[in-house]
C-alpha cells in the first residue's frame, strides 16, 4: 500500500514539474547521488523501469473489477432488481436467493478478467525480473541487475544480442565510429538492422566511457509515444549544447546487434518508454449484430413495462373487486390492507422482479464466450496460415468477429496489400534510351507461371482430394535456376488439410532480411545495356577530368547513383550475419592514381573498336526504343540465367576482350587479380528500408556494380572490372513525402568532384533539371531530347503498371558545396522547427539537376488477389482502392487484379477546380443514372424468377470511378461528398490516386457515416493506419512494410488472399452464428418468462410463480445455456467449400437477414405462441384437478425445456457429437438435478417446497403424455415453415445447404447451376451499358486490349495531345503478344487463360480530366 | 508430410511452428450430421407424428370418457347456512345442511369424494408463503420468523399453530355420506386418511415430539378461525391428528388455480360398498362451516372414479386428436404442393 502512496505522490509531483519544466525533462547523471541522497535527485520524480500492465492486484481487484462490470448497463439493472427483491412489499422470490443469478454472472465475467490480468501479471514479472548491467558507483563496476532496477539516469552497458531495458541514450559503443546496430522487430517488425550513433562528442573518444565523469545535463522532450523523432540537448558544464536526435537513441524492446558492447544513459524508463506508450491493448468495438441487440433490449424493456403494466392493472381491479377480503387475500405483517392502487403499484415492481429475465441477463456473458470460441477457431484455421512466414491469423479485436460477415465495403490499399510489395527491377531507361530487359521479363514471367500453376494445382486438391502427388512436376524445375519460396508456401496450402501439423519455414536467413526474396534480388541484365555498361565502365575507370564522354558516363552514373543513392546496408549472408562497414583490404587508394591511369588508358585504346560500334547501333535503337534487339547474340542470353552465371560470363568476356588487346602489364594484373582474388565475399545482403531501394541496388548488381559496405561517411562500390571505388560521403539526404526523393552527397575518389546523386518521383525530379546547358546549344537540345524521351517512356512505364523513379546528378564545386555545408550544419543544430529547416535546406541543394535516366519497377500481384478480389465482388462486397500511387500505375494494377473488369464503363474524375468538379460529378451521375433506369425494367422482368437473390441488389456495379487526391481534396472542402457517394454508390468499384493517409481515413469515414454501412480497410503500411482505424473493421497485412498496420488492426493476416476465406466463411458463420444465437436468447428468455406470465392470469395477478425458483434459476444458467454456446461456436449452415465457391451466399450477412426487427419480431411472436402453448395445455388438462402448484409448474417447466431445446435442434444445422452429447446432458442434468432437489430438499427453500414432485410426476403417465404432446404443438408452425421453406423455398442459403449433401462429383455441377442462374439476372446490365456506351462524354471505346485515356482536357489539350499522340501512333507498330507496350494484353490473356475471351471485348474507358 | 520433413530435416524441433493443429476439431471439420428437410423426411415425420398422435388420442378419449363422475354445488342448496356464516358472530354454532342425489348407475371401482371450491385463490403470492415449513416439520413449533406473519403470533404473544394464512383458512367443512337403500339408510364407510401424498404424511409433516399431543403443542394456540386447536383435529386416529392430519396436509397444498378441488375421503370398499357405489339415493350431510359467500365462492362436493390417465379431463386426449389431425393434414396439403410443383417443374425443364 505504501509504494501505491508514493507512486501517486509521485505521480502528482511529476504533473506539476511538467507545468514547471515547459514540456522538457532534465535528466542528470544518478552517480552523485548515492542511495541516501536519492531525494535530492531530480531524476527521482520519473517513472521507474518496472513496468505494470496489469489491471488490478490482489486488493483492489475486487472493487474495481465490480466496479467495472458496473460499467455494463445489464449488470446494473440485474443488480437494481436484486436489491428490489430484499423491498418486503414488492419481492416476488426469497431475496437471498435472487441475488444468485446476478451474481455468477459476474463472478464468471471476474474470473475471466481475473485471468487475463494474472496472464498480464505473470508477462510482467518476467520482464521484470530480466537482467542487465548497470554502473554502481560502490563497485566501480557494472553490476548486473534487474529491468525493474533500472532507473532514469542509470548508466546501462548492453552486449550484443541484449535486449534493451528502457529508453537509452547512447554514449559509447565499442564500434570504432561510435554506431550501434539494432534490431527493431520488437518495436516495429522490421527486421533489417538500423545504426544508432553515439551523441557527438562521444563518439570521438577511443577510451572506454567513464560514466562517473558523466556531468552533463540532458534537456530532452518528454515521453511521447512517437518512435521516429526524438530531440534534445545535452548541456555541457562548460554550457556548450550538444544535440541529440532519435539516431542517438537506443528504444527499449529492440535488441542490439553486431555490436559488441553499447554504454548509454536511462532516458525514459518503464512506462514512459516509446515502446510502452505505442502499446495500446487490444480494442474494443461495439460490432453491429450487439448494436441492435442493444436496441432489441430496450424492446424488451418495453415489452416487460407492457407486461408489468397489466400485471399491474389487473392485480389493482382484482383487489378492487372484492367488498371484503377474502381469507386469500393476505394482510402484510402488521395485518394491514392496501388500497387497490398502492397495491397496484407495489405488483408493479414485483412483476418487474418476476419477470426480470425477459431481459436476458446471461446474454453478455453467453456473447462474449461465444465470441472467444469464434476467434480461437479462425486463429487455427490452416487456411489463413502463412507458411512463409510462420504466422497464423492474429486476431486482436475480440468482439466484432460477426461484423467480418456484414461488411458492405472494403477499402483497401494497393501496395502490399493487392501487391506484394515486393519490388521487382523490370525496366530502365538511360540517356533517353529504354532497355526492356526482356529475360528478365521472361524469367519473372516464368515464375509467375509457376506460382499459378501451383495454385490452380493447390485448388484442384483442395477440393477433389485425390491421392496427391506432392513433387512438383519435374519439367518445371529447369525453368528457374532457383525454386522459388512461394511455390513451396503455394503446394503448403492444399496439404494443410492432410499433414497433422505443418513445420514453421522460418528457416534461412533470407526471411530475416526484408526485401531480399529471389524474386527480387536476381535480375537478368539485359544484354544489350550490359554491353554498353562495360564500356561505359571501362571508360569511366580511366577517369580523367578531361574526357568528357557523356554518353557513357551517364551510364555509369546511373548504375553508381543506383547503387549509392539510398540507404541500404550491407551485410554477408554467412551466418551470423556480419555488417560489412569496413571495406575490403585493397582499397583504390593502395593503387596510385597514376597506376590506374595508366591502366585505363591502354584499356580504353582496346575497347575504342567496341564502343564504336555499339553506339552506332544504340542511336538506332534510340529512334524506336521498343523494337526488338534480335541482334543481341543469343548465347549470351542463354548463359544470362541467373544473375551469378551472367556475371560470371560477364567476366569472361572481359577477360577475353583483354587478352584480345593483349595489353596485360604486371600493373594491371595485379589490379585484377587484387579484385577478383580479394577476399570478398560474393553474396552480399542488402537491408533496406524500403523495397524500391533493395530492387535498385539489386538492379545495378546485376549490371556489376556492387554496393560492397556502406558506413555513414564511406560507401564502396565494386565496379564491374573489380575495382573498388569507395566515396565518401559528405551528406546523405533521407527521403521524405514533401520532397518525394532522396539524395546523396559524395566526394568521387578519382575525380574529387563532389557528386549529388538524387533519386525520386519523376514528377518531382522532371521539374528540377537544369534545363539551360551554358551556353552550347547542341547540349541544350540534346539534353531536352532526353528529357523528353524519358518522360515519354515514364509514361510509357507507368502505364504498364510499373513504379517509376527518376534518376539524376548534379556536381557541385567546392566552394558551393562549403557553403551548403555550412547551411546544412546550422539547420540540423537548431532545435525549434528544425525539420523545415532541414527540408529547406535540401531543397536547396536539389536544383539544375541532370537526368541520367529512369527505372520501371513492379510491384508484383499477390498471388490469389484477382480470384480474392472477383469472390468479394460477387459477393456483393463493393471494393474502393485508395492509393498513393500514380493513376496510370493504379489504374493498370486495379485491371490486372480485375478490380475493373474490361467490359466495365471507367469515369476518371480529375480537376482542380470546383466548379468543374461539381459539373462533372453532376455529369456523370447523370449518364449513369440513365443507365440505371434502362436498366431498371429489365432487371424486373428477370425479377419475375421469384428466386432470384439478385433482385434486391445494389443498382447495376458496372461503372468504374478513378479519381485522385486532389479531386478529393476539392470533394471534401466544396461540401460534393454526397454528390461523390451518388456516384460511387452507382459504381462498383472505386479507384482513388495519389491519396494521402488523410484522405483515406476521411474517404472511409465518409462512406461509413454517409452510407451506414459496414466497412473494412485493409492496408499494410504506417500510412494505412488512420483508415484502418476509421473503418468499422481494421485488417492489417503483416508484410514487409513494418507492424504499424498490424497493430491498429483488429485482424492481421498476412496476404490478402487471406480474406476471402476469412470473410466469406469465418464472416458468413461468426455473423450467422452470433446472430442466430442472440435471437434465441431473446426467443429462449421471452418464451420462458411468458409462462410466468400467463399464470398470473390465475392467480390475481398476484406475482406468484409455480416454478421453483432454484429451478428457475437454474434453467437458465445451466439447463439451457450450454448448447447455445456450443451452437453459437460451433455451428455450421452450409460448409466452407460451398460458401467460397458460392459467394453471393455472404449476402446472407450482409443485408443482416438472420438479424434484423421483422427477423426479432418474428421470433417474439413464435416464443408469445410457444408459451401460450407451453402453458395453456397443462393448465386445460390439469384444470379442475386437484393438482397443487408446483406440481403444476413441474410439468410446464419441463416441457418448456424440451420444446426451448427442440427449438435449438430445429435451428441448428450441423450436429457433431459435442452438439448431441451438450443437447443429452442439457436434459439429463435437468431431470437429475430436479430429481435431487426435489428428494434432498425439504425445508431448505422455506415458503417453497417442491418436496417429492418429481419423483412423484415421473411416475404419472399424464406427465408423459403432456411432456411429448406439448412440444410437438408448440414446434409445429416453427416445423411447418422450415419444412415448406426447406422442400419448396429456393433461398440460396438453404440450396448450397443441398449442394453440401450432394456427392462431392456432383457438387460442381450443382453449383454451377446456381451460378449460372444468377448470371442470367445479372448479365443483364452489362447488355444495356454496351448499347449505351456513346454517351454525351464522347467515351471512346477501343476494341484492343490496350487501353488510353481521353484527355478531356480545356486548358492543356496540346500537352495532352502529345502525351497521348505518339502511343497511339506505336502503338500500331508493336507486334501483339510478347512485344513491350503490347504486354498488358498479352500478360492479361497469359495469366488468366479461363478469361481469354475477354481480352477481346471491349474496354471502354470515358476519362475526364481538367 | 514425409517430403516435408526431409526436407526441413530438424526443423520442426528447433522452432516451434506457430501453425494451427490440424485436428478435426479446430478445423471444425468434425464428422457432423445436417439434417436436411427434404420431402421425404418432411413427409414422414408429419404422418409419422399424426398418426401418433390420433392413437394416443383415442386411448386417452377413450380412458376419459369411462370415468364417473358426480359433482354437486351445495353453496346454493346450503344457503340457510351460507347466510349463518356471514354473520361472524355465529363462527362457533355448527350449521348442518343435506344434500340428495340419486345413482341411476352403480359407479363401480374406487370411489374419491373430492371438495372443490371455486373462486378461492390459494396460489395468491402471500398466501402461498404464508406458511412454516419448520413448523410443520414439528422442529420448531413456536417458530419467530417465518413469512407466516400476520398468523404467526397473536398480540399478546401466543404463537399459532399452525401459522400463516394457508393454515388459517383450512377448509373445515365435514361431509357424510349416506346411502338410502330399502328405506334404511346407511353411512357410506369412508376413509379419511392415506388420501394425501406418502411423503407428505411421513416426511414433510411431522408432529413434534412429545408424550402426547396436547403437550406438544402447549403454550401454542389455535388459529383464528380454527375452530379446535390442531391437536384435536382427528381425536379418534391418534396417527393422523395435529400437524399428520390428512385433511390438513391436502389443504396446505396449495392448489394451482382458483377452481379446484381436493381428496376429502375414498369410499371404503366394503359389504355393500365392495363393487363401488351401488345405484340409488344418496344424501351428503355436510356441517357448513367454510363461508365462501364474501369472495362470491362455490363449493362442490365431487364423487368420482380415476383411470390410468387421471380424472375425467379429457382435454389432453382431444389436444392429441387434434394435433394428429392437423399433422395428418399438413402432410397431405405438402404432398398437394409437391406433386404440384414437380409438374411444373417439368414443364419449365421441358422449356
Amino acid at each position: 500500500m505504501d509504494t501505491q502512496n508514493e507512486e501517486l505522490e509521485k505521480r502528482g509531483k511529476v504533473r506539476k514539474r511538467k507545468k514547471k519544466n515547459e514540456n522538457k525533462r532534465v535528466i542528470i547523471s544518478n552517480l552523485p547521488f548515492g542511495s541516501k541522497k536519492w531525494k535530492e535527485n531530480p531524476n527521482r520524480y520519473y517513472d521507474s523501469n518496472e513496468i505494470k500492465t496489469t489491471k488490478y492486484s490482489i486488493l483492489t481487484f475486487l472493487p474495481k473489477n465490480i466496479y467495472e462490470q458496473f460499467h455494463r448497463f445489464a449488470n446494473i439493472y440485474f443488480v437494481f432488481i436484486a436489491l428490489l427483491n430484499f423491498v418486503p412489499v414488492v419481492n416476488a422470490f426469497q431475496p437471498e436467493v435472487s441475488v444468485i443469478p446476478i451474481c455468477i454472472i459476474m463472478a464468471i465475467t471476474a474470473i475471466k478478467d481475473a485471468w487475463e490480468d494474472f496472464r498480464r501479471y505473470k508477462l510482467d514479472k518476467e520482464i521484470n525480473h530480466m537482467g542487465c548491467y548497470i554502473y554502481s558507483r560502490e563497485e566501480h563496476a557494472y553490476v548486473e541487475k534487474c529491468w525493474k532496477d533500472v532507473r532514469v539516469g542509470d548508466f546501462v552497458q548492453l552486449q550484443c544480442n541484449e535486449t534493451i531495458p528502457a529508453d537509452i541514450l547512447l554514449l559509447y559503443s565499442s564500434d570504432q565510429k561510435g554506431i550501434c546496430h539494432l534490431e527493431t522487430a520488437n518495436l516495429d517488425g522490421e527486421t533489417n538492422l538500423k545504426q544508432r550513433q553515439v551523441v557527438m562528442g562521444f563518439s570521438s573518444q577511443d577510451t572506454v566511457f567513464e560514466p562517473e565523469f558523466f556531468q552533463n545535463t540532458i534537456v530532452c522532450e518528454m515521453p511521447n509515444n512517437d518512435l521516429s523523432t526524438f530531440k534534445g540537448y545535452m548541456e555541457q558544464p562548460n554550457h556548450e549544447q550538444v544535440g541529440f536526435n532519435i539516431e542517438n537513441l537506443l528504444l527499449r524492446g529492440c535488441t542490439i546487434r553486431n555490436t559488441e558492447a553499447a554504454v548509454g544513459i536511462v532516458i525514459y524508463a518503464g512506462h514512459e518508454t516509446k515502446a510502452m506508450l505505442n502499446n495500446r491493448g487490444p480494442r474494443y468495438k461495439r460490432s453491429r449484430i450487439e448494436q441492435r441487440m442493444n436496441m432489441d433490449i430496450f424492446l424488451c424493456v418495453g415489452l416487460l413495462f407492457v407486461m408489468c403494466l397489466v400485471g399491474a392493472i389487473g392485480h389493482g381491479i382484482w383487489t378492487g373487486n372484492f367488498s371484503e377480503h377474502p381469507p386469500y387475500d393476505v394482510p402484510d405483517s402488521n395485518g394491514n390492507f392496501v388500497s387497490p392502487v398502492l397495491a397496484g403499484f407495489y405488483m408493479f415492481l414485483t412483476m418487474i422482479i418476476l419477470l426480470q429475465i425477459l431481459i436476458p441477463v446471461s446474454l453478455y456473458v453467453s456473447i462474449e464466450l461465444v465470441k472467444l470460441g469464434q476467434v480461437f477457431f479462425i486463429h487455427n484455421d490452416l487456411d489463413l496460415y502463412d507458411e512463409e512466414a510462420d504466422l497464423p491469423i492474429q486476431c486482436r479485436a475480440l468482439t466484432i468477429t460477426e461484423d467480418l460477415g456484414q461488411i458492405q465495403y472494403i477499402f483497401s490499399d494497393k501496395t502490399g496489400t493487392l501487391t506484394e510489395n515486393k519490388m521487382v527491377f523490370r525496366r530502365c531507361t538511360v540517356d533517353g534510351i529504354e532497355f526492356s530487359h526482356q529475360e528478365n521479363d521472361r524469367r519473372l514471367k516464368i515464375q509467375k507461371e509457376l506460382d499459378l500453376d501451383n495454385e490452380d494445382f493447390a485448388k484442384l486438391q483442395h477440393f477433389t482430394l485425390p491421392p496427391m502427388n506432392l513433387e512438383r512436376p519435374a519439367t518445371y524445375l529447369h525453368n528457374t535456376v532457383r525454386p522459388l519460396r512461394r511455390c513451396q508456401s503455394a503446394r503448403a496450402r492444399f496439404q494443410g488439410h492432410k499433414r497433422s501439423r505443418s513445420v514453421g519455414r522460418r528457416d534461412s536467413n533470407q526471411s530475416q532480411v526484408a526485401f531480399s526474396s529471389p524474386i527480387e534480388k536476381d535480375v537478368t541484365p539485359d544484354s544489350r545495356l550490359l554491353r554498353r555498361v562495360r564500356e561505359a565502365a571501362l571508360q569511366t575507370e580511366s577517369f580523367s577530368p578531361f574526357i568528357h564522354m557523356k554518353t557513357s558516363t551517364s551510364f555509369t552514373d546511373f548504375f553508381l547513383a543506383l547503387a549509392i543513392c539510398n540507404t541500404v546496408l550491407v551485410s554477408t549472408t554467412t551466418e551470423p550475419r556480419q555488417r560489412v562497414t569496413i571495406p575490403p583490404p585493397i582499397k583504390p587508394s593502395g593503387i596510385t592514381l597514376e597506376k590506374i591511369h595508366q591502366i585505363f588508358q591502354r584499356l580504353k585504346l582496346a575497347s575504342l573498336s567496341q564502343s564504336f560500334s555499339s553506339s552506332q547501333s544504340s542511336s538506332q535503337l534510340g529512334a524506336s526504343f521498343s523494337a526488338k534487339n534480335t541482334e543481341e547474340p543469343l548465347e549470351v542470353l542463354e548463359s544470362c540465367d541467373d544473375e551469378n552465371d551472367c556475371s560470371a560470363s560477364s567476366r569472361g568476356q572481359e577477360l577475353q576482350d583483354q587478352g584480345s588487346t593483349d595489353i596485360g602489364t604486371p600493373s594491371l594484373d595485379e589490379v585484377f587479380r587484387s579484385a577478383t582474388n580479394s577476399s570478398l565475399p560474393t553474396d552480399f545482403c542488402y537491408e533496406a528500408e524500403s523495397p524500391d531501394e533493395a530492387a535498385l541496388v539489386y538492379a545495378a548488381q546485376a549490371y556489376s556494380f556492387i554496393l560492397v559496405s556502406r558506413t555513414p561517411e564511406q560507401v564502396t562500390v565494386q565496379l564491374p572490372q573489380g575495382t573498388l571505388l569507395t566515396f565518401d560521403i559528405l551528406c546523405t539526404l533521407g527521403f521524405d513525402s514533401v520532397r518525394k526523393r532522396m539524395s546523396v552527397v559524395v566526394r568521387h575518389p578519382l575525380t574529387k568532384e563532389i557528386v549529388v546523386y538524387t533519386k525520386g518521383a519523376d514528377s518531382v525530379i522532371m521539374d528540377l533539371l537544369d534545363d539551360s546547358a551554358k551556353g552550347d546549344i547542341s547540349t541544350e537540345r540534346r539534353l531536352k531530347r532526353i528529357k523528353e524521351r524519358t518522360q515519354k517512356h515514364l509514361d510509357y512505364y507507368a502505364r504498364d503498371g510499373l513504379r517509376t523513379l527518376c534518376i539524376a546528378k548534379k556536381v557541385l564545386n567546392e566552394d558551393d558545396f562549403q557553403k551548403w555545408a555550412n547551411f546544412r550544419r546550422e539547420a540540423e543544430a537548431a532545435i525549434d522547427n528544425r525539420e523545415e529547416l532541414l527540408i529547406e535546406t535540401a531543397q536547396h541543394l536539389e536544383t539544375k539537376l541532370t537526368l541520367l535516366g529512369a527505372t520501371g519497377i513492379e510491384d508484383r500481384l499477390q498471388d490469389g488477389v484477382p480470384d480474392t478480389l472477383v469472390s468479394l465482388r460477387e459477393a456483393g462486397i463493393k471494393i474502393w482502392v485508395l492509393t498513393g500511387d500514380k493513376q496510370e500505375t493504379a489504374v493498370n494494377i486495379a485491371y490486372s487484379c480485375k478490380l475493373l473488369n474490361q467490359r466495365d464503363t471507367v469515369f476518371t474524375i480529375n480537376t482542380e477546380n470546383k466548379e468543374t468538379c461539381e459539373s462533372l460529378l453532376n455529369l456523370t451521375l447523370e449518364e449513369v443514372k440513365k443507365n440505371y433506369e434502362y436498366d431498371k425494367p429489365q432487371r424486373k422482368l428477370f425479377g419475375i424468377i421469384p428466386t432470384s437473390p439478385s433482385v434486391s441488389e445494389a443498382p447495376s456495379p458496372d461503372f468504374g470511378l478513378v479519381i485522385d487526391g486532389q479531386t478529393l481534396n476539392i470533394i471534401f472542402q466544396g461540401g460534393l461528398e454526397e454528390k461523390l457517394l451518388a456516384l460511387a454508390r452507382c459504381c462498383r468499384s472505386v479507384l482513388c490516386c495519389r491519396a494521402t493517409p488523410l484522405h483515406k481515413s476521411m474517404v472511409v469515414k465518409l462512406v461509413r457515416r454517409q452510407l451506414k454501412v459496414m466497412t473494412l480497410s485493409i492496408g499494410d503500411g504506417a500510412n494505412d493506419v488512420s483508415m484502418i482505424q476509421a473503418a468499422d473493421v481494421g485488417i492489417g497485412i503483416s508484410g514487409q512494410e513494418g507492424m504499424q498496420a498490424v497493430m491498429a488492426s483488429d485482424f492481421a493476416i498476412s496476404r490478402f488472399k487471406h480474406l476471402k476465406k476469412l470473410l466469406l466463411v469465418h464472416g458468413h458463420w461468426c455473423y450467422t452464428r452470433l446472430a442466430k444465437m442472440v435471437i434465441y436468447f431473446f426467443y429462449k428468455n421471452v418464451c420462458y418468462v411468458n409462462l410466468l406470465f400467463w399464470y398470473q392470469f390465475f392467480c390475481g395477478f398476484s406475482g406468484s410463480s409455480m416454478v421453483d425458483y432454484w429451478q428457475m434459476i437454474f434453467f437458465n444458467l445451466f439447463f439451457t445455456s450450454v448448447p447455445p454456446l456450443l451452437f453459437g461456436v460451433l455451428d455450421k449452415d452450409v460448409s466452407a467449400e460451398t460458401l467460397l465457391r458460392l459467394p453471393e451466399l455472404y449476402k446472407n450477412g450482409q443485408n443482416s437477414e438472420i438479424y434484423n426487427l421483422s427477423t426479432f419480431i418474428i421470433t417474439m411472436l413464435d416464443a408469445f405462441y410457444q408459451s401460450l402453448i407451453c402453458f395453456f395445455v397443462p393448465y386445460l388438462t390439469y384444470k379442475d384437478s386437484d393438482i397443487d402448484v408446483f406440481s403444476f409448474g413441474n410439468p410446464i417447466n419441463t416441457i418448456s425445456l424440451l420444446t426451448i431445446l427442440l427449438h435449438q435442434a430445429l435451428e441448428m444445422k450441423t450436429w457433431t457429437v459435442l452438439q448431441l452429447v451438450t443437447m443429452i446432458c442439457s436434459v439429463a442434468l435437468y431431470f437429475i438435478f430436479s430429481l435431487i432437489y426435489n428428494a434432498a430438499c425439504l425445508a431448505c427453500n422455506p415458503p417453497t417446497n417442491p418436496y417429492w414432485i418429481m419423483e412423484r410426476q415421473l411416475k404419472d403417465p399424464i406427465f408423459y403424455f403432456l411432456c411429448l404432446i406439448t412440444p410437438v404443438i408448440a414446434l409445429l408452425p416453427r416445423f411447418l415453415i422450415f419444412a415448406l421453406r426447406g422442400t419448396f423455398g429456393a433461398s440460396l442459403i438453404l440450396k448450397a445447404q443441398q449442394v453440401d449433401k450432394v456427392p462431392k462429383e456432383q457438387q460442381d455441377v450443382e453449383i454451377q447451376k446456381l451460378r449460372s442462374r444468377k448470371e442470367a439476372t445479372s448479365r443483364a446490365p452489362v447488355a444495356s451499358s454496351g448499347a449505351s456506351a456513346s454517351g454525351p462524354l464522347g467515351r471512346r471505346t477501343h476494341e484492343e486490349g490496350y487501353y488510353f485515356f481521353n484527355r478531356w482536357a480545356e486548358e492543356e489539350s496540346a500537352a495532352a495531345d502529345s502525351s497521348a499522340g505518339p502511343f497511339s501512333g506505336n502503338h500500331s507498330l508493336v507486334p501483339s503478344g510478347e512485344t513491350a507496350p503490347g504486354q498488358d494484353g498479352g500478360k492479361l490473356t497469359k495469366d488468366y487463360p479461363s478469361n481469354f475471351n475477354y481480352g477481346s471485348h471491349r474496354r471502354s474507358v470515358s476519362s475526364v480530366t481538367l | 508430410m514425409k517430403n516435408k520433413t526431409s526436407v526441413l530435416p530438424g526443423e520442426g524441433e528447433a522452432q516451434p511452428s506457430r501453425c494451427p493443429d490440424n485436428s478435426a476439431f479446430k478445423q471444425q471439420r468434425l464428422p457432423a450430421w445436417k439434417p436436411q428437410l427434404t420431402i421425404a423426411s418432411v413427409l414422414s415425420t408429419f404422418f409419422l407424428t399424426g398418426a401418433f398422435c390420433l392413437t394416443v388420442g383415442v386411448c386417452l378419449v377413450l380412458a376419459a370418457n369411462s370415468v364417473r363422475e358426480i359433482q354437486i354445488d351445495y353453496s346454493d342448496k346450503c344457503s340457510d347456512c351460507s347466510r349463518f356464516r356471514e354473520n361472524s358472530s355465529n363462527w362457533n354454532k355448527e350449521c348442518h345442511c343435506s344434500v340428495n342425489f340419486t345413482l341411476k348407475e352403480a359407479i363401480l371401482g374406487d370411489v374419491f369424494m373430492y371438495y372443490g371450491l371455486q373462486n378461492f385463490f390459494q396460489n395468491h403470492r402471500r398466501y402461498v408463503k404464508s406458511r412454516s415449513d419448520a413448523q410443520l416439520l414439528g422442529r420448531n413449533v413456536k417458530i419467530q420468523r417465518s413469512y407466516c406473519a400476520p398468523f404467526s403470533t397473536y398480540r399478546n404473544g401466543t404463537p399459532m399453530v399452525p401459522c400463516g394464512a394457508i393454515a388459517n383458512s383450512m377448509f373445515n367443512d365435514t361431509i357424510d355420506l349416506f346411502y338410502s337403500r330399502n328405506s334404511s339408510v346407511i353411512q357410506v364407510p369412508l376413509l379419511k386418511t392415506g388420501n394425501s401424498w406418502w411423503t407428505d404424511k411421513n416426511v414433510k409433516f411431522r408432529n413434534p415430539e412429545s408424550y402426547n399431543l396436547s403437550s406438544a403443542f402447549a403454550g401454542t394456540a389455535r388459529p383464528p378461525y380454527w375452530q379446535k386447536p390442531v391437536y384435536l383435529l382427528d381425536e379418534e386416529d391418534e396417527r393422523n391428528n395435529g400437524f399428520v392430519n390428512d385433511d390438513f396436509i391436502i389443504w396446505m397444498r396449495v392448489s394451482a388455480f382458483a377452481t379446484f378441488r381436493n381428496l376429502y375421503r375414498r369410499v371404503r370398499r366394503v359389504r355393500d360398498f365392495a363393487e363401488g357405489l351401488p345405484a340409488g339415493n344418496y344424501t351428503f350431510r355436510i356441517s357448513y362451516n367454510f363461508p365462501v359467500a364474501k369472495f362470491k365462492g362455490r363449493k362442490h362436493v365431487i364423487l368420482s372414479t380415476v383411470v390410468w390417465s387421471g380424472g375425467s379431463n379429457p382435454f389432453l386426449g382431444i389436444a392429441y386428436l387434434v394435433s394428429g389431425t392437423a399433422a395428418t393434414l399438413m402432410g397431405f396439403v405438402i404432398t398437394g404442393i409437391h406433386l404440384k410443383l414437380r409438374k411444373k417443374k417439368t414443364y419449365f425443364q421441358k422449356q
